[in-house]
């Protein structure tokens, strides 16, 4: 029996170039094979086919031709003007674009077959050595055929022909918005049994919001990402957002460290963030964050670092005039170029166009340092279910691009009274996280702020005070007593009374003193007194004693002159 | 019998498929009760001259072209639907 050989080619895939899509089918769609895009109204297919042709010849000198059944060339061209793609550039022997409408005065009697474009697609590639081919709306022509076996019959035609010439060709087809996959009760459902990779577009509203998935559903003897990926159409083109992949080196890692733009606070992380770390600044309402975000901007340019600044919530020129007032003087920066502001009225759309949006303006201005105040604001309504992804993708990002990321989040004081709670949960990604709250005592609040997590550094427990004045923001020990924890006036309160209280001790203390000397020295006067009395006791002890023992010689020779004198008496000896 | 102008058609066969060959059978077979006489008809090949198919934007085989008289028409299929292919050609009010 004879062996059939798979030709060689037909074993390796064909790139996209689409930003995310390679990643997810590793390495793009079976080259030499069909593959099946599926998608309702607007969801992408002509553009996910156009880009297959047009990075296809530009960055794989792989020729292609554009069939399209719905749209004429002239009308797929313009639709493209406002992307970068210039396709007028292109010439036509890279990239040629075959009108395949059925025409408006055609009359139809009976059955056809799709012959006469295939004679004449085989000229052309031929000509050029076309190795992609995109059927763009196919279900345009066959709608036009009697019966679904004249479908079928011409769908495997295009097939075989295909096959024979080894072109990877895409072919697009409609489905009823919604539908998340192509069931075999679609029309054309035979066809995913046919083609060798499914892919899914689909596009949703959600709460206002639009947001765009893609799914591969089936691809034939290859791995790929299953799940639902989101994506793009921005000015390049079609970007499918997508994880880091796995296997796929970190990003090299560094002990640099970057201020943060106040002195006490590298101190507290043991010399500042890390170079390309992603930072999170958390707190209410009025903690001060962007303050916070606006110092590390400064402190980068000053370094001479291209810093961009993305403010959702208000305009750049307010931001800037609003940290002017604590110090932080941004403007020669947004002159000098250095410092880019980005408000929020140019970026708009689901997270995902956001991301994208940040991501082009940052590439543009080479940012280095990138702040965004608040990435609270991409889980806006609508963006919950995304949100998240999308911060996890932006801190990928800016880790493989080297580029330290200062992001704030507002944390909702009605849902978020655990400390831990972020609303995008991206406390458990970023490297560096600092929490900034109001403590409220005596009538006052103030700012307290402390360094939650902070990866491979040594950093302060304590939580500090933030003190925002005229000359900038600086940290101020917050005062313990009596375990409980002060700050503000009360801090000062309570610092002026212990100073008074150390002031009223002092006195105290010395009066005390010289009241001792006093008594010592009293006590020495009198000791001397009693001494003197002491001596003169003894001196007059030995008086005593000399004088009766004069007395008694006096007696005792008294006596014996007397017994002398009466001479009746022998002397007696003493005994 | 009244002579009427004389009908051009071109029609664009691929090769000897199934359509193909109805097509030319059903036009040859009205032209023969209908146009007797005043008709040429000229087969294109488009797998022999793909160049003209594309030129004259064939995408469908069978498509018949009516190039005179005027106004030109454009039939895509077997031509099975004889009604239709003779009000399409302006043929339906001319009698047999």
């Amino acid at each position: 029996m004879k062996r059939e050989r798979v030709p060689e080619a037909a074993l390796g895939k064909a790139p996209t170039g689409i930003t995310g899509f390679d990643e997810i089918t590793g390495g793009g769609l079976p080259r030499g094979r069909s593959t099946l895009v599926v998608g309702g109204a607007g969801s992408g297919k002509t553009m996910f086919g156009l880009q297959f042709l047009v990075n296809g010849t530009r960055q794989y000198n792989e020729p292609g031709i554009f069939v399209a059944f719905e749209e004429t060339a002239t009308r797929i061209v313009a639709n493209t003007e406002r992307l970068n793609w210039q396709l007028s550039k292109l010439r036509r022997n890279r990239l040629l674009f075959i009108d395949a409408q059925p025409k408006l005065d055609m009359v139809q009697s009976g059955d056809f077959d799709l012959c006469g474009l295939l004679a004449g697609l085989a000229l052309e590639a031929g000509k050029m050595q076309a190795r992609r081919i995109v059927f763009d709306s196919l279900d345009m022509v066959l709608a036009l055929l009697p019966d679904f076996a004249a479908r079928r019959r011409e769908v495997y035609r295009l097939h075989d022909w295909l096959a024979r010439r080894n072109m990877t060709c895409i072919f697009t087809l409609k489905a009823a918005s919604g539908e998340t996959s192509v069931s075999t009760d679609h029309p054309y459902g035979f066809m995913q049994f046919m083609v060798d990779c499914a892919v899914l577009l689909n596009h949703s509203v959600v709460l206002g919001v639009s947001q765009r998935n893609i799914r591969v559903q089936k691809y034939r003897g290859s791995r790929f990402d299953e799940d639902e990926s989101p994506f793009v159409i921005s000015e390049g083109g079609f970007e499918v957002a997508m994880m880091r992949i796995l296997g796929k080196a970190d990003a090299k890692v560094t002990n640099e460290r970057v201020s943060s733009g106040i002195k006490r606070l590298d101190t507290m992380l043991g010399g500042g963030y890390y170079r390309s770390a992603s930072v999170l600044i958390t707190g209410y309402p009025g903690t001060a964050k962007t303050t916070l975000g606006g110092a590390f901007a400064e402190a980068a340019c000053r370094r001479g670092e291209r810093t961009m600044f993305v403010s959702f919530d208000s305009e750049g020129t307010e931001v800037v005039r609003n940290l002017a007032s604590v110090g932080i003087r941004l403007e020669r920066y947004i002159k000098n170029g250095l410092l880019r502001m980005v408000s929020a009225r140019t970026i708009t759309g689901s997270a995902e166009m956001c991301l994208v949006q940040i991501k082009g303006y940052a590439q543009k201005h080479k940012a280095r340092c990138l702040v965004i105040d608040p990435v609270s604001a991409l889980s806006n309504s609508g963006n919950e279910s995304t949100a998240h992804g999308v911060a996890e993708r932006l801190i990928d990002w800016s880790k493989a691009r080297r580029i330290t990321l200062v992001c704030t989040s507002l944390l909702n004081e009605l849902h978020a009274q655990v400390e831990n709670k972020t609303s995008l949960h991206i406390s458990t990604l970023a490297d560096t996280w600092i929490n900034l709250n109001y403590l409220v005592q005596a009538g006052e609040r103030n700012r307290g702020m402390s360094i939650i997590k902070s990866r491979g550094t040594a950093h302060s427990n304590q939580v500090r005070e933030l003190v925002l004045s005229n000359d900038g923001v600086t940290l101020a020990d917050i005062f313990t007593a009596g375990g409980e924890v002060l700050m503000g006036t009360m801090r000062w309160e309570k610092e002026s009374a212990e100073r008074l209280a150390n002031e009223v001790g002092e006195v105290a203390r010395k009066l005390k003193l010289v009241t001792l000397d006093a008594q010592q020295a009293e006590l020495q006067v009198r000791l001397k007194a009693v001494q003197t009395e002491l001596v003169a006791k003894q001196v007059e002890k030995t008086l005593l004693a000399r004088t009766t023992a004069s007395r008694e010689a006096v007696i005792v020779g008294g006596r014996a002159r007397m017994r002398q004198l009466r001479g009746a008496d022998a002397p007696r000896r003493k005994s | 019998m009244t002579r009427g102008p004389v009908y051009r058609f071109r029609l664009f066969v691929a090769a000897d498929t199934v359509n193909s060959g109805q097509a030319m059978a059903n036009l040859n077979s009205l032209c023969r009760e209908r146009l007797a006489g005043r008709h040429e008809i000229e087969i294109v090949d488009v797998f022999r001259e793909p160049q003209r198919a594309l030129t004259e934007g064939i995408r469908m085989t069978p498509t018949l072209l009516k190039l005179a008289p005027a106004p030109a028409r454009r039939i895509v299929g077997t031509l099975v639907d004889t009604q239709r292919v003779l009000e399409t050609l302006g043929l339906d009010t001319d009698p047999a």
